[in-house]
């Protein structure tokens, strides 16, 4: 079978990638589809520390966490939907009237 | 053979996602998402967690990628954002800080003992992540856990809801 070192590696580098598109992009639907990524990535560290453990309980924390990143996702697109119609940018450098 | 599957569904992955990142076009990012989100569930697949397979397509792939695709059309998001950056050296750091970041893991995960292969294949290895043994656990002992993401998803719904009212007319 397929090394579990070998699955956690690519789990931090889908990691590393998605980290990097808050600090590297502006569009903000390309920094949620990031933040997925990230979880996406955590989600495959679960579940091959499932396969070696033969422990059930890391699939069902995917599967939780892929329920409530769902209701983040609706939530969050939300509340991009509700900035746009104000502001009618996408670029989260523009979002910026709080800043002291 | 494993391994040659393994190799090739990883590369797929590392693809879609390195282009959702690079590609100018929102639309273009959403769909190599998708790419990366398929290619996950393959691996899921080959991590025998045949569910999570099937829950990784119908909700990641099936529901999520879609409501992007929506938000996107919406907003018409597939512009490409302007060059200029407020800081200007923000990027070499980024990717810097991210070679350093993937560093640091590779050197965690790889050698320590959390990568220990056990010396055979456990036994149970092949069923252990079937749908039922998932309800089992589901329903048993992370009962409470299954009912908050029940009201989770709820106080979601309303969250969505109450974010999209248009004002009311003034009386």
């Amino acid at each position: 079978m397929v090394p579990t070192s070998y699955y956690v590696l690519l789990s931090a580098i889908l990691f590393t990638i998605g980290a990097l598109g808050p600090l590297i992009r502006r569009n903000a639907i390309v920094l949620f589809m990031s933040v997925e990524l990230m979880l996406n990535a955590a989600n495959l560290a679960l579940v091959a520390f499932a396969r070696q453990q033969v422990n059930i309980n890391g699939q069902v924390l995917v599967f939780f966490v892929i329920s409530v990143a769902a209701a983040e996702v609706a939530v969050g697109l939300a509340l991009l939907v509700a900035i746009f119609r104000t502001r009618r940018t996408t670029d989260v450098d523009e979002v910026s009237t709080l800043k002291g | 053979m494993e391994l040659l599957l393994f190799l090739i569904t990883a590369v797929v992955a590392l693809v879609g996602g390195v282009a959702m990142l690079v590609s100018r076009n929102a639309v273009h990012s959403a769909l190599f998402l998708l790419l990366n989100f398929g290619a996950v569930a393959i691996l899921y697949l080959l991590l025998r967690a045949p569910f999570l397979f099937v829950i990784q397509l119908s909700i990641y792939a099936g529901a999520i990628m879609v409501l992007f695709l929506f938000v996107v059309m919406l907003l018409g998001a597939e512009r490409s954002e302007e060059e200029r950056d407020r800081i200007a050296w923000q990027r070499p750091v980024a990717a810097g800080l991210a070679i350093l970041l993937l560093i640091e893991t590779a050197i965690i995960f790889v050698r320590s003992a959390l990568g220990a292969q056990p010396a055979e294949i456990p036994p149970g290895v092949e069923t252990f992540g079937a749908p039922q043994k998932i309800g089992e656990a589901l329903f048993t002992t992370f009962l409470l856990p299954f009912q908050i993401t029940g009201i989770i998803l709820l106080v979601a719904i309303i969250g969505v809801v109450v974010l999209n009212q248009r004002e009311r007319a003034q009386r």
